[in-house]
């Protein structure tokens, strides 16, 4: 048996979105900027999506840019607003638990003579407004919150902070990346200035992302090009990633009832199992503030990689935030922020569900995890 | 992340040799890496200036399990000296390679034999 269980990572296409996609590639292959018939069918059709979406989030579709993912929607969002304005300050504020691709934007603007602060969470992985009221000043200019974290999958109060934002005239952006379908988003009564999403985190394509922005004059433009997307972002309208991600969007938001209630109870009846079943365990993070599709957990005294790998043996598919790697030696930062001890900062698993799990999945996932952690354990130094 | 762990390190990993505790060593050393958080315990019993018996715990990822494994197996009847000497290159040729961003994992394990050692030779001087 195969059991996916990294949704958070990238999610299987459906099957539906990708009927939707496949004429855009063979037979409405038109360029959305060409005037003859085939182009102008593909303009329409994008801006059909755009309404789409726009009905979806609560937004306008003039206010919609399709980039190439998520991490690129985010490096616009952060470099453009610094860029744009760096006149009326150079101060920005970023959660400590942003994902790399807002984190490392914003690190590389203090180049640039920028002043980046970390507005910390609390043990629970939340941020609290109250903690942005005391680190606001008058040369602040972007407030940056994701609205789910994708580690421990905790909600932030992103209408609360987008509302405090507005109040004091600091721009404010959400990566909502991990929210579809938990979050029921509003974003022009939010007064969300800036939004990113991904397909291939709720079931669609990988290469489509969304930024959305409430006023495109508020970046200065990074891709340049044919002037496409109001010439915010060059490049060629990829039709069959707009049609997948809208596609996608529309099923996550019709279908989200369902879906959580399935999501959700597998990943209780998980939890439960697991804590029923073996000793020694956490769940990271607020149980209460979190998407249901989340299960951050603490496995106490073995190491997270040697766990991921006994089950990738086994066909069972998760992830940990501590690799032990070159690339990532560091134990998760997420992790860390929400204080946990070192000791404990590389014993971790995130499993993360989807509409596509079955209870019979999650079975053969704890009766393997049940194996696993016997096995390493029999053999840890820690006490 | 590139992590494509070859047949051995995976065979060592799921069947690691001379794993557990030993009670009755002649000596001991824990090693750790600060920085990824692996840790490994090394045990060696020694007959004649040899390596009669050594047992290791790991707190650590696969190639951690797999490369203190392979290594134990390698120095089990080695004259002290000689295990002293053994080379990390060796270990990771061993288990046919390894990630770039796990050779430290070979070197840990090298590490911590050779405190193991040092620890017999300073209580039998």
């Amino acid at each position: 048996m195969e059991v996916y269980l990294d949704n958070s990572a990238t999610t299987k296409l459906d099957p539906r979105v990708f009927e939707a996609m496949k004429p855009y590639f063979d037979s409405k292959y038109g360029n959305a900027s060409s005037i003859h018939k085939m182009g102008q069918e593909n303009n329409i059709k994008m801006i059909q999506c755009k309404e789409e979406i726009a009905k979806l989030i609560g937004g306008d579709p003039d206010c919609i840019i399709f980039t190439g993912s998520a991490t690129e929607a985010n490096n616009m969002i952060i470099k453009g607003v610094a860029k744009k304005n760096e006149d009326k300050g150079k101060h920005i504020l970023i959660s400590s638990i942003e994902h790399p691709s807002v984190k490392k934007s914003a690190e590389y603007l203090k180049k640039y003579g920028f002043e980046i602060e970390f507005i910390p969470v609390n043990s629970d992985g939340i941020v609290e407004l109250d903690k942005i009221k005391k680190m606001i000043r008058s040369d602040t200019i972007l407030i940056s919150v994701m609205t789910v974290n994708n580690e421990i999958g905790t909600i932030q109060p992103i209408e609360k902070i987008a509302t405090f934002a507005k109040k004091n005239g600091i721009l404010f952006h959400t990566d909502a990346v991990q929210a579809v379908p938990y979050i029921n988003f509003n974003v022009k009564a939010w007064g969300i200035d800036f939004l990113s999403l991904s397909a291939h985190k709720f079931n669609g394509p990988l290469g489509i992302g969304i930024a959305y922005l409430a006023d495109k004059r508020s970046i200065t433009p990074l891709i340049h090009g044919g002037g496409q997307e109001y010439n915010v972002r060059g490049g060629t309208y990829n039709i069959p990633g707009i049609v997948g991600v809208t596609e996608a969007l529309k099923l996550a938001y019709t279908e989200k009832e369902d879906a959580i209630k399935n999501v959700s109870e597998l990943t209780q009846y998980l939890w439960k199992r697991i804590q029923d079943e073996i000793d020694d365990v956490s769940l990271n993070g607020s149980s209460e503030h979190r998407t249901s599709n989340n299960l951050n957990i603490l496995f106490r005294r073995i190491e997270g990689e040697a766990i991921l790998m006994d089950l990738s043996v086994k066909g069972i598919y998760v992830s940990t935030g501590s690799a032990c790697s070159a690339e990532n030696l560091r134990a998760s930062s997420v992790l860390s922020e929400i204080g946990l001890k070192d000791n404990d900062l590389n014993s971790n698993i995130r499993f993360t569900l989807s509409k596509f799990n079955t209870k019979e999945e999650i079975d053969y996932t704890v009766d393997s995890l049940v194996d696993t952690v016997k096995r390493l354990r029999s053999f840890t130094p820690i006490k | 992340m590139a992590l494509n762990y070859s047949k051995q390190v995976m065979e060592h990993f799921l069947h690691p040799r001379n794993i557990g505790e030993m009670k009755d060593y002649d000596g001991t050393a824990q090693v750790g890496n600060p920085v990824c958080g692996d840790q490994l315990d090394f045990f060696i019993k020694v007959k004649d200036e040899k390596i009669e018996d050594v047992k290791f715990l790991s707190f650590g990822c696969a190639s951690n399990i797999a490369t203190a494994s392979i290594l134990t197996e390698e120095v089990k009847g080695m004259s002290l000296e000689d295990a002293k000497k053994y080379d990390w290159n060796k270990v990771v040729m061993e288990l046919g390679g390894l990630p770039k961003q796990k050779i430290h994992c070979s070197i840990l394990a090298v590490e911590g034999l050779q405190k193991a050692i040092e620890d017999y030779e300073s209580k039998n001087l």
